[in-house]
């Protein structure tokens, strides 16, 4: 399966104040059709992921409201999977294409999540996690987050606080080189260990932000991107579940869903770990990504404190992890995030990284998660000659 | 123009600092008090609300300006905790003042600027001859819902000015302007014991915007450059904001630290721009030339240029000053703040 990225845009992440819901995804979806070089009409069909709008901003219809953007009837879907939301709409997207309905099709993720308190953000965002075993009883999803770092540190203690920590260093040192991060200031491992506790034993800085922001990706069958020339193809689309509740996991060491994903998606894409050049991963919180890096396959279960240890996982590393600054640094609008991470492996593959470049690559993923691990998208993108 | 002839101020003596709430509150003293650039609040007494304050402070002006009271044509009281929904505290004032019969009175409201803008109201019925003097004061005991981030600088007190005429002024209003716009970056509904507030939502959209284009068109308005100015003072709801936008025009440290009242008491809310006024009128040369903006949450700023007259050295010794008041302390504990604040608000 070969699936041409013909455009990408991204609106700069952030408190975007002046900019409603509305405002962003058009942003998003003008620059990709910009970086493109299209016109609106060329568009068959449209995938917009969004979690939030509804419980943040009173606002249903994301589907109508994508095509209203661009004055278009064509078909048009809003895409709903938690903080996967992105990657599915990406998924949806690669799939139209794929069954021959559409041949050009844009994919979008936006979410306006500053125009509310921090207390209504995190009881919608808990809506991703089982609602009766977990919400209910109080839980939130630091708190989720934190009972996995409890228990992956208690069976792994290689994994030390200050190994953990470099999570968010390195992804604030990469956010240091994207224009369009959330923070782009780096920091040490003081920094994270010394900041105020939000669930232990996860401070302020092992938590991705609150964020505004959209991402826009235009798409077509691999005659069509071919014949426009188009470098950069999506040739893997892996999609996993499990339960929503940590309860009901197998193990609370590894996220079963994010492993199936990966395989499900290098067997389409016909490759394994060692062909992998750069990983955009889910670090909706620290320990997220220790999870990630090892469903993807670039350590065992219990080895990810490894690539901290020897810093492999920055942009000129063996592993370069999260050049986009991650969930951390460049900011977290929830359904934006699984674009987002299409639009960067996009960059990347056609050497558009700037300061954060990774030399020659030819090979990305993309891995997001929704929920505390019940849902997994893993995409492999892939630069032809 | 009009201009101030007699000023003044009250401050409650109570004080709770950061680390006796921080303790309480189960949060890193050290690192709020490096956040909001203050150290310590004023709380008003039990039996200390809006209008004790408004009329202790107006009685410091009245002192300070010795005229027939009889002849003051108006009471405007600015606060956003004014004792009563319905029942002016302005009247409370005017009859403590014991002023007659014969004035306008009214009690505003625009979060903190409620008090500056009773300055611009007093000018406006001066210079159009409709009185001869008339009081802008701005009050408050300011509410904070414990636990809040608020908690560490609402505070209460208050500064009175008596206006009346240029050649009777010990400061001439030279130029004011405002800038208005419809920011809800912090309010409190009716029947609400506490304000809401929007997080940083409150800052580079709300007071900065505001404070920062008020200043500006003040300048561009009077002609004037940062350089002229003896003091200046800007809106404090911490003790950070202010020295950001003085940074922003280049403001010295010896223009903005005499009116800087915010680092020892707090945010006084409607009194919180005007008591920095007031300290500096309390210093301040003839001649001397002074510009304060204020802001209100919701959102405006006042900004404001005065020159001190000739008159000003004699009248800073007939009432107390605001460094009186500010040196004038006693510490209570949280428990103490409680009973201090549930007797006010409740």
């Amino acid at each position: 399966m070969k699936v041409g990225v013909l455009g990408i845009g991204i609106t700069k992440f952030g408190e975007i104040w002046e900019e409603g819901l509305r405002e962003l995804l058009l942003d998003a979806q003008l620059r990709a059709l910009n970086d493109a070089k299209m016109e609106p009409k060329q568009i068959d069909a449209l995938y917009t992921g969004n979690m939030c709008a509804d419980s943040l901003s009173g606002q249903l219809h994301i589907g109508a409201m994508a095509a209203e953007n661009l004055n278009l009837d064509k078909p048009s879907i809003r895409v709903e999977g938690a903080c996967a939301s992105g990657s599915l709409a990406l998924r949806q997207g690669v799939h139209s294409i794929a069954s021959g309905d559409a041949d050009i099709v844009m994919v979008s993720g936006v979410e306006k999540m500053t125009d509310v308190s921090t207390e209504q953000v995190t009881t919608a965002l808990m809506g991703a996690g089982d609602e009766e075993l977990e919400g209910f009883n109080g839980l939130t999803f630091p708190g989720l987050y934190a009972l996995l770092a409890k228990a992956y540190m208690h069976k792994y203690p290689a994994l030390t606080r200050e190994l953990l920590a470099e999570v968010s260093v390195k992804n604030h040192f990469h956010g240091a080189r994207n224009p369009y991060a959330q923070f782009q200031n780096e920091i040490n491992i003081d920094t994270v260990i010394n900041a105020t506790m939000v669930a232990d034993p996860l401070t302020l800085f092992d938590c991705s932000p609150i964020t505004d922001g959209a991402a826009s990706i235009i798409l077509a069958s691999e005659a069509t991107a071919k014949k426009l020339g188009t470098e950069v193809y999506i040739t893997g689309s892996g999609l996993a579940n499990d339960s929503l509740s940590l309860a009901r996991r197998k193990s609370l060491t590894r996220l079963d869903a994010g492993h199936a994903a990966a395989q499900r998606a290098y067997k389409q894409a016909g490759i394994t770990v060692k062909d992998i050049n750069f990983a955009e991963v889910h670090d909706c919180f620290s320990i997220a990504e220790i999870y990630a890096v090892e469903a993807l396959g670039f350590a065992k279960e219990g080895e990810a404190y490894k690539l901290y240890k020897d810093k492999q996982t920055y942009f000129d590393g063996k592993n370069p992890i999260n050049t986009s600054g991650g969930l951390k640094a460049c900011g977290h609008p929830v359904a934006a995030t699984g674009v987002k991470q299409a639009v960067e492996a996009t960059m990347q593959l056609r050497g558009e990284a700037g300061l954060r470049q990774v030399k020659g690559a030819t090979t990305g993923v993309t891995y997001n998660v929704g929920g505390s691990g019940a849902t997994a998208c893993v995409h492999v993108f892939k630069k032809m000659k | 123009m009009a201009g101030i002839v007699g000023w003044g101020a009250y401050i409650p003596k109570y004080r709770i600092t950061a680390e006796e709430i921080a303790a309480v509150q189960h949060a890193d003293a050290k690192a709020i008090k490096a956040g909001l650039g203050l150290t310590e609040k004023s709380v008003p007494g039990k039996d200390e609300d809006t209008a004790t304050i408004s009329v202790a402070a107006a009685r410091n002006a009245l002192a300070r300006a010795e005229i027939n009271r009889k002849e003051i044509g108006s009471v405007y009281v600015g606060s956003e905790s004014h004792p009563y929904a319905v029942k002016p505290t302005s009247s409370i004032v005017g009859e403590a003042l014991d002023i007659g019969n014969t004035y306008m009175a009214a009690d505003t409201e625009f979060a903190c600027k409620a008090g500056s803008a009773t300055i611009q109201i007093n000018a406006g019925l001066i210079d159009s001859k409709m009185i001869k003097y008339g009081f802008s004061i701005g009050a408050d005991t300011s509410q904070a819902e414990p636990g809040n981030a608020l908690e560490y600088s609402a505070a209460a007190g208050g500064a009175a000015f008596l206006m009346g005429p240029n050649e009777e002024a010990v400061a001439t209003l030279d130029f004011t302007c405002s800038f208005t716009s419809d920011t809800p970056d912090f309010w409190r509904r009716a029947m609400q014991a506490y304000p809401s507030h929007a997080g940083r939502f409150t800052g580079d959209p709300a007071y900065f915007k505001h404070v920062e284009a008020s200043t500006k068109m003040i300048l561009e308005k009077s002609k004037l450059k940062i350089t002229d100015f003896k003091y200046v003072v800007f809106h404090m709801p911490n003790g950070k904001f202010p020295l950001r936008v003085a940074k922003k025009f280049g403001v010295t440290k010896e223009q903005i630290e005499p009116g800087l009242v915010v680092t020892k008491i707090g945010n006084t809310y409607s009194g919180s721009s005007i008591l920095g006024f007031a300290s500096v009128l309390d210093i301040a040369k003839p001649g001397d030339k002074i510009l304060v903006t204020a802001y209100g949450s919701g959102s405006g700023s006042d900004s404001f240029v005065f020159t001190c007259t000739k008159k000003i050295t004699a009248a800073q010794g007939k009432a107390k000053k605001v460094n009186d008041y500010i040196a004038n302390k006693e510490y209570i504990t949280y428990a103490e703040y409680l009973k201090h604040m549930e007797g006010i608000h409740q």
